[in-house]
C-alpha cells in the first residue's frame, strides 16, 4: 500500500514513527549521496556539507509530498471517481511545475535553514556574480528532485495497481459466491429435501432416485460455481436432474420436455448457464399458476449460431415481467455471456409465440468461438 | 366436539407427508380440506369453516398469507376465527415476522418433535378457545402482513392507465381509490375511472401509506378523500366519500385506523 495507507493500518503509537521511517529512508540516502558527491566536488568539509544537504534534500522533499498530499486530497474532493481508484498521486499536471517549484524554493530556504543551524553564511546570493558553481547545485538538486518524484510516483502508482488487483479478485470471488447463493436456493433446497424426507418413509426406491438426482445436481452446481465449461449433453443432463427434482415436487403440475439433437451433444457451453433460466421458468412462470404446465429446453444450430431456448406455459410475461427482469438470474447469464462473447452472444427474453401462452428464453452463442 | 382442520401445500407429497404426520400425532383432528392452492384453501375453508388452518407461504394462487387475510376479513361476525399455523421452507424475514409476533409456524422440512409442539400448543389454545382471543389475533395478522409488505419500491406520481390506443395520465392526487378487479385495478377519481393492468398486490408498495390507506385486501383509498367513518357490530367500518356518492366498506383488520381521538 502507499506510504500513506501504511501508517494508518499500524497502531497509534508507531503510526508517526512508521509514516516518518516512511519518508526519510528516501531523503535521508539522497541527501548523503548529494553530500558525498558536493563534498568531494568542491573539497567542501563533509560534515557541513551534509548538514546543507540534509537541510535542502529535506525541505525539498517536504514541499513535494505537501504538494502530493493537498493535491490528492483535493482531487479526491472534487472527482469521486478518480478517489475510487485510491491513488496517492495527484497526476503530473500538477506534480511536474508543483516539483519543480519545491526543487528551487527548497534549495534556498534549506539553505537558509542550514546557514541559520552552522552559523555560517554559505547561501550563495541568487543575483550574485559566482553563477556556476550555484546553477551546477541547483541543476543537482532538481536532478535528485525529479528522482525522488519519479520514485513516489512509481510507488504509488504500484500501489494503485495493486488495489485495483485485489478489487478485481474480490469482485471475482463474489460472483462465484453469488453464482453458488442463486443455484443453491435454499426455499429449493429445503423443500426438495422435505419431499425426500417424505418419500424416505412411503416409497425408499423413488427416494433412493430423487437423492440421486440431487447430489448429481449439487455436484454439478458446486464445480460450476468454480466457472467450468462443459458439453451440451451434461448441461442439458444437469438441467434433467434439476426439472426431475421439481416434478416430483410439483407433481402433475409439471411437464418436462427436452430436445437435444445429437449432433450438438459435444458443443462446449458455459457449466449450468441455463439453469437459472430453467428456474425462473418454474419460479415466475408455473409455480403462481394454479394448474402448472410444461418446462422446453431445446438447442438447435442456426447457421454459426448455437440457439438454446428455454420456454414454458405459465402465467407469461406481464404479469410479473419487472420481478423477472430483476431477477439475478437473468442477470447473471447475461454478465457470463458478455463475459465470454461480448456483443457475439445474448439474452432475450419475450412471450411464447405459439397460442399456449408463456415465456421465451432464447440464448444464441457463437459456434465457431465456442469456448 | 371433534377439532376440523384444513391444510394447504401446493407440494402433493408434502401435503401426504404432513397429514400423515398430523394423523399419527393428533388422531381426532378431523382433516376436511386438503388443498394445493391459495383459492381453494379460502374458499374451502369459508366453506368449511374449520377450527385449525395450516398454510404453506409460498403457493400458486393466493399466498398463505393472503389467505389468512382474507380469512379474517371474510369470516363470518360472532365465530371465532381459525388458528392459523404457516408453512414455509425458507423465508428469512417471514420467520423473523412469525417470532416476532409469536404465531405458530412450521419449518420444512417438517420435524415431527416440531410438529408435536405445534399440537399442543393448538390443543390448548382449541381448549380455551374465546372471542376474546379475536383483537390479539388480528392484531398478530395485521403485524405479519406489514411485516411481508414492508418492501417499498419507486412511489408512482402518475397512473398510466391505457384504452386502446389512447394512455390516460392520471395523476396520483387526483384518485379517490384503488379498487382490485381480479388481476387489474380499477382506478377511481372524482369525475371517472380507469382500469389498469397491474394487481393491487404489485401496486401497493408504490404508493405513499400516509396517503393512501388500504382498508381491505381489495381497496387502497386515499385518507383525505374519507369524509367519515361508521363502525358496525361486525367490527367493518362504512366510509363516506367527499368526492364521489358511493360508500365503501373497510374490514375488521384495517378497522383499528378509524378511532376517534
Amino acid at each position: 500500500m502507499s506510504d500513506a495507507a501504511a501508517p494508518a493500518a499500524a497502531g497509534a503509537p508507531w503510526r508517526w514513527l512508521l509514516w516518518l521511517w516512511h519518508e526519510l529512508r528516501i531523503g535521508l540516502p539522497i541527501a548523503l549521496i548529494a553530500a558525498v558527491f558536493i563534498s568531494t566536488m568542491f573539497r567542501d568539509p563533509f560534515g557541513r556539507t551534509l548538514i546543507y544537504s540534509l537541510c535542502i534534500g529535506l525541505s525539498i522533499q517536504f514541499l513535494i509530498e505537501s504538494g502530493r498530499h493537498l493535491g490528492s486530497a483535493w482531487r479526491r474532493r472534487r472527482d469521486p471517481a478518480w478517489a475510487a481508484l485510491g491513488s496517492q498521486w495527484p497526476g503530473w499536471v500538477l506534480m511536474g511545475p508543483w516539483s519543480a517549484g519545491s526543487a528551487v524554493i527548497g534549495y534556498f530556504g534549506g539553505s537558509l535553514l542550514a546557514d541559520a543551524l552552522t552559523g555560517l553564511h554559505h547561501t550563495r546570493n541568487p543575483l550574485g556574480s559566482d553563477l556556476r558553481p550555484l546553477s551546477l547545485i541547483l541543476m543537482l538538486s532538481l536532478g535528485f528532485t525529479i528522482s525522488a518524484v519519479y520514485f513516489f510516483y512509481s510507488r504509488g502508482r504500484l500501489a494503485a495497481l495493486q488495489a485495483a488487483t485485489e478489487a478485481a479478485q474480490r469482485s471475482a470471488a463474489e460472483a462465484q459466491l453469488r453464482l453458488l447463493q442463486s443455484q443453491l436456493e435454499p426455499h429449493m433446497l429445503f423443500n426438495t429435501l422435505a419431499n425426500l424426507r417424505v418419500l424416505i418413509g412411503a416409497d425408499p426406491a423413488r427416494a433412493q432416485t430423487m437423492l440421486d438426482r440431487l447430489i448429481a445436481f449439487l455436484r454439478a452446481t458446486l464445480a460450476a460455481s468454480r466457472s467450468g465449461t462443459h458439453t451440451l449433453a451434461d448441461e442439458f443432463a444437469r438441467i434433467d436432474d434439476y426439472l426431475s427434482l421439481m416434478a416430483v415436487r410439483m407433481g402433475p403440475r409439471l411437464a418436462v420436455r427436452i430436445e437435444l439433437p445429437d449432433a450438438l451433444r459435444e458443443l462446449p457451453v458455459p457449466a449450468l448457464l441455463l439453469q437459472p433460466l430453467v428456474e425462473n421458468a418454474i419460479r415466475h412462470g408455473l409455480e403462481p399458476k394454479v394448474d402448472g404446465g410444461r418446462v422446453e429446453v431445446s438447442a438447435r444450430r442456426d447457421g454459426d449460431t448455437l440457439v438454446l431456448a428455454v420456454r414454458d406455459t405459465g402465467v407469461g410475461l406481464a404479469a410479473d415481467a419487472a420481478a423477472r427482469d430483476g431477477h439475478f438470474g437473468l442477470r447473471q447469464v447475461r454478465e457470463r455471456l458478455a463475459t465470454l462473447h461480448g456483443a457475439r452472444a445474448s439474452l432475450a427474453l419475450t412471450a411464447s409465440p405459439d397460442g399456449e401462452g408463456g415465456a421465451l428464453a432464447t440464448v444464441r452463442l457463437p459456434l465457431a468461438a465456442a469456448p | 366436539m371433534t377439532p376440523r382442520a384444513l391444510i394447504a401445500e401446493d407440494e402433493p407429497l408434502l401435503l401426504q407427508g404432513l397429514r400423515a404426520e398430523l394423523q399419527a400425532q393428533w388422531p381426532e383432528l378431523q382433516i376436511v380440506a386438503a388443498v394445493g392452492d391459495g383459492d381453494s384453501a379460502l374458499r374451502e375453508a369459508l366453506q368449511q369453516r374449520p377450527d385449525v388452518c395450516l398454510l404453506d407461504i409460498r403457493m400458486p394462487g393466493a399466498s398463505g398469507l393472503e389467505v389468512a387475510q382474507a380469512l379474517a376479513e371474510d369470516w363470518p361476525a360472532g365465530e371465532p376465527l381459525p388458528l392459523l399455523v404457516f408453512i414455509t421452507a425458507y423465508d428469512q424475514y417471514a420467520l423473523q415476522a412469525f417470532d416476532a409476533q409469536a404465531v405458530d409456524y412450521l419449518v420444512k422440512p417438517l420435524q415431527p418433535e416440531r410438529l408435536a409442539a405445534c399440537v399442543q400448543r393448538l390443543r390448548a389454545r382449541l381448549a380455551e378457545r374465546a372471542r376474546a382471543d379475536e383483537p390479539q389475533a388480528l392484531q398478530q395478522l395485521r403485524a405479519l402482513l406489514a411485516a411481508a409488505g414492508a418492501a417499498v419500491s419507486e412511489r408512482l406520481e402518475v397512473i398510466q392507465a391505457g384504452v386502446g390506443n389512447v394512455v390516460h395520465m392520471v395523476p396520483i392526487d387526483e384518485v379517490v381509490y384503488f379498487e382490485a378487479a381480479d388481476k387489474y385495478v380499477r382506478v377511481v377519481t372524482r369525475e371517472r375511472e380507469h382500469l389498469i393492468r397491474m394487481s393491487l398486490r404489485e401496486l401497493l408498495p408504490r404508493l405513499d401509506p400516509q396517503r393512501f390507506w388500504q382498508v381491505h385486501r381489495g381497496l387502497v383509498v386515499r385518507a383525505r378523500s374519507i369524509a367519515s367513518a361508521q363502525r358496525h357490530e361486525s367490527g367493518k367500518v362504512t366510509l363516506t366519500l367527499r368526492e364521489r356518492p358511493e360508500h365503501l366498506t373497510a374490514s375488521r383488520l384495517y378497522a383499528h385506523l378509524f378511532k376517534g381521538l
